[in-house]
């Protein structure tokens, strides 16, 4: 009976996966650094004379206050699994992709042109084409400053930022060139209906959101599952060991980033299709490149922690637009409660201590 | 004989920590003008006794005297301020300051609001004359030898008062010839009334430079005993709780077809200087070739070149006939070298990877554990256990990190690895590098096993001991040179000696530098 013995192998990978997981720098810190982050921003609302737990009841709100907030929250959320995913994937090499935003960019940039110029092929046929142009933009934008990191040793860092505003750039000049531009609008023409992601409910909710949840499986087994995974791993951990282990180095530095490449334009891509229909102007960066490298401190560079974490910044960005109209209180705050969290989560030593004081108040009294 | 009351009196410290108890009721004493020896396995609880000496930890139970009169540290300041010093085997020292900088830090003469530097450098050449630790107080620290940095700690020990001097593996850093000075330091020290604990596994040395050893295993003190009439083998036989084989006995080698020949090898160090001048020599199926020297004088690049991971100039590497050098380590890998690296936490492992991970890392793109583009976790694991049962590595799982054993497990890990790679060449460089006696018997013992399967082994060793117990051919580098080969008959630790430090080579040349 192959079922039966299936199920104790199964049981083992979770056990294994339960007890292999490190819990208290996984799941306690990162909570822990939720809250605290939460009480301070709190602190602020204070000073101005407001009520905290009004802030509080309207980030609860908007993402649980109806199901359209709900849904928009996940719309929110979509396109940073991509990004976060994308700085996650490069940071287990040891890499610090912070070009994601570019690569985004070029992701909803070059989908949007395959939509419009490609406009006579069937529709699937036309959303699959689209999906993988912005994927292979995204994934292109990042060889470069890989290329030179690997080969060169020029720092990512550095090089990704410049490729960040190239891609800004590059956006802007395609969308109000005449190629392109719909007369009377600061953004291209739209992207054919045939080849669009559907929403639901008419929310920025699409389904997207299952190709985003594809893409964190899809890491996780890459990661940890597969000879690749390994490869990259051990380069991210131990580049001198990976070199002993007959691992070509620079080789694996460029496939990481390439692949992290991929996943923010996958990203973008989707935007495009799935919330935005055409590409506008940008006025700076869409910031959800920029937010990914957040999105993936939080959730520990771990892609079921990136996912989680995402939902979290989708829920501020959503509760920022609500705040100030059911509260008064400036949206602003959101911003500093973000910037607490964050705070929190770099200086994971201080939640340490926090926790540890707590624990150990707990057991005197 | 009534004994005068000791210095420092430690009485039933107790110190446990998650799972385990790291001291359990240890008593010390150390007297004025001693040197006091501590004995133990990595991981016995030596450190962990002295950390609380130092007071960095607070004992769970148990008192701490001194004079007589208990005290308690809540830090190393108040440790310090009771004449208590200590000299950690790395260094805290400043690199960019310079050796008076580093001395005074913490605790710098001063002219109204600014430093008062001439102050603080006559201080410190007193100090250095009073005690004969020569140092340069205007050398920077990143300049200095490694043994001249020592001595800066024991000054800087000093400057603050120390009675007594907490030295941690000092001889783990330092050549042969340096360790020698620092024992000639230590005896000069007692003489002037400081006492010393030195913290070693190391049977020569101890019995060597100490008068008293206090041996502690399992976090329990086992005894306290006068180095005068100890031998090697009785204090072996405490530390490690079991009889210990401290030389291996082997039997003539019996060599036969080359299997690494070395010709004309050239090639550049880190920083592009020449490390290696035209090496040449051959290593034969079934003998283990040692190669002896100070460290920096090629052996490093050596080991690297023939495994790949650095590029020679000129020269060939043959490996059963094929030429290898200059190939990727993969290759080199697949042409049937196997290599046991110096530094196990740079090379050797990825401390972050689980053991099973670690333990596949030379076949992991290989069936059965790589079936496609997946790693088979099932088919490691097992494998990963049947190894560690096999090499006797002490870890609660093959899915425990790295990272968390001990460096002689870490070890086991590497030589389990790499024999079981089934090479024709099998390059052990330092394979007991800061290992306990223990480990060190079950490495030999399988580098001897290796060669008598036939194996050609290439063995480094900064250890003469090392060295002249295993090998059968002797080879000396100096200066990126072969400057001589001895059979292990003629081999002396003296004929070693000179040819390690270029003597025979260069007449008197060496001297005048």
């Amino acid at each position: 009976m192959p079922t039966e013995r299936k199920k104790p192998e199964f049981w083992k990978m979770m056990k294994n996966f339960w007890q292999t997981t490190n819990w208290e720098s996984n799941l306690k810190v990162p909570l822990a650094a939720i809250g605290f982050g939460l009480l301070v921003g709190g602190v602020f609302v204070l000073t101005i004379g407001k009520n905290p737990i009004d802030v509080y009841l309207a980030i609860w709100k908007a993402m649980f206050g109806s199901p359209r907030a709900f849904l928009d929250v996940i719309g929110q959320a979509t396109p940073l699994v991509f990004t976060g995913l994308a700085v996650a994937f490069a940071f287990r090499t040891g890499m610090f992709n912070i070009g994601a935003e570019g690569q985004f960019t070029m992701g909803m940039l070059v989908a949007g042109i395959a939509g419009i110029k490609l406009h006579w092929l069937p529709g699937p046929v036309l959303m699959v084409v689209c999906l993988a142009a912005g994927t292979l933009a995204g994934g292109l934008w990042a060889a470069i400053p890989g290329w030179l990191k690997a080969k060169r040793g020029v720092h990512e860092v550095i090089n990704s930022i410049m490729m960040n505003y190239i891609a800004l750039y590059v956006t802007n000049t395609l969308v109000l060139s005449a190629w392109l531009r719909d007369p009377g609008y600061q953004a291209t023409y739209e992207v054919p209906r045939k080849a669009l992601i559907r929403n639901f409910m008419g929310t920025t909710a699409n389904w997207g959101i299952t190709l985003a949840v594809v893409a964190v499986i899809v890491v996780y087994f890459l990661l940890w599952r597969t000879k690749l995974g390994y490869e990259i791993r051990a380069t991210g951990h131990n580049p001198h060991a990976a070199q002993y282990a007959g691992i070509n180095v620079p080789k694996r530095l460029l496939g990481a980033f390439v692949v992290s490449g991929l996943l923010a334009g996958l990203g973008g891509a989707v935007q495009t299709l799935g919330v935005k229909r055409r590409v506008f102007q940008l006025f700076g960066f869409t910031g959800v490149g920029l937010d990914g490298i957040a999105v993936s401190l939080i959730g520990r560079n771990h892609p079921v922690g990136v996912a989680l974490a995402a939902l979290l910044y989708g829920t501020l960005y959503r509760a920022s637009a609500s705040i100030q109209l059911s509260t008064g209180v400036p949206k602003q705050v959101v911003g500093i409660i973000q910037a607490c969290i964050i705070f929190f989560i770099a200086a994971d030593e201080i939640v340490r201590y926090l926790l540890k004081r707590a624990a150990r108040k707990g057991e005197s009294a | 004989m009534s004994t005068p009351v000791p210095f420092v009196e430690m009485r039933g410290i107790v110190k446990r920590f998650p799972g385990v108890v790291a001291n359990d009721n240890i008593d010390l004493d150390i007297h004025r003008g001693e040197i006091h020896a501590l004995l133990g396995e990595n991981g016995a609880g030596k450190s962990t006794l002295m950390n609380i000496l130092y007071g960095l930890y607070k004992p769970d139970a148990g008192e701490i005297r001194i004079d007589g009169q208990v005290v308690h540290f809540s830090g190393p300041n108040m440790a310090i301020r009771h004449g208590i010093g200590m000299v950690h085997q790395h260094f805290m020292l400043v690199e960019p300051f310079t050796v008076a900088e580093n001395i005074i830090l913490g605790n710098e003469p001063r002219q109204g609001m600014k430093l008062d530097r001439r102050q603080a450098i006559a201080k410190v050449e007193e100090l250095s004359k009073k005690y004969n630790l020569h140092v340069d107080p205007h050398a920077r620290i990143a300049d200095i030898s490694v043994g001249m940095q020592q001595r800066v700690e024991i000054l800087k020990a000093l400057y603050r008062g120390a009675e007594l001097l907490i030295l941690d593996e000092p001889t783990a850093v330092l050549t042969p010839q340096e360790a020698d000075e620092l024992i000639v330091t230590m005896r000069q020290l007692v003489a002037a009334g400081k006492s010393i604990i030195f913290i070693s596994h190391k049977l020569k040395e101890v019995l060597r430079s100490c008068d008293k050893v206090t041996v502690i295993r399992r976090g329990k003190k086992i005894t306290t005993l006068p180095t005068a009439g100890a031998s090697m083998n009785e204090l072996a036989a405490l530390m490690v709780g079991r009889d210990v084989q401290l030389t291996v006995s082997k039997t003539p080698a019996t060599p036969g077809d080359p299997v690494l020949k070395v010709e004309n090898l050239q090639a550049l160090n880190n920083r592009g200087l020449p490390a290696l001048r035209d090496v040449s020599f051959t290593v034969r199926a079934g003998e283990i070739v040692g190669i002896a020297g100070v460290e920096g004088n090629g052996q490093t690049e050596l080991v690297e070149c023939i495994s790949g991971l650095r590029s020679a100039t000129s020269g060939r590497i043959e490996v059963n006939g094929q030429q290898v050098a200059n190939l990727p380590p993969r290759q080199v890998q697949e042409a049937g070298v196997a290599h046991i690296p110096q530094d196990r936490q740079k090379h050797g492992l990825v401390l972050d990877f689980t053991v099973a991970e670690n333990i596949i890392m030379r076949k992991y793109f290989q069936p059965p554990f790589c079936q496609g583009l997946f790693i088979h976790q099932r088919v490691t694991d097992e494998y990963a256990d049947k190894l560690v049962a096999k090499y006797d590595v002490r870890t609660p799982s093959v899915q425990t990190l790295a990272r968390s054993l001990s460096g002689g497990n870490q070890q086991k890990v590497i030589v389990a690895r790499e024999i079981e790679q089934n090479p024709d060449l099998l390059i052990a460089a330092q394979p007991t590098r800061g290992l306990d006696v223990g480990a060190i018997e079950f490495i030999h013992n399988q580098l001897l096993q290796q060669r008598d399967a036939g194996k050609a082994i290439l063995l480094v060793s900064l250890e003469l001991d090392e060295i002249m117990a295993l090998a059968d051919r002797i080879l000396v580098m100096y200066e990126g040179q072969i400057v001589g080969e001895l059979s292990d008959a003629e081999a002396t630790e003296e004929k070693i000696g000179l040819l390690m430090v270029g003597e025979q080579r260069k007449g008197g040349d060496t001297v005048a530098n």
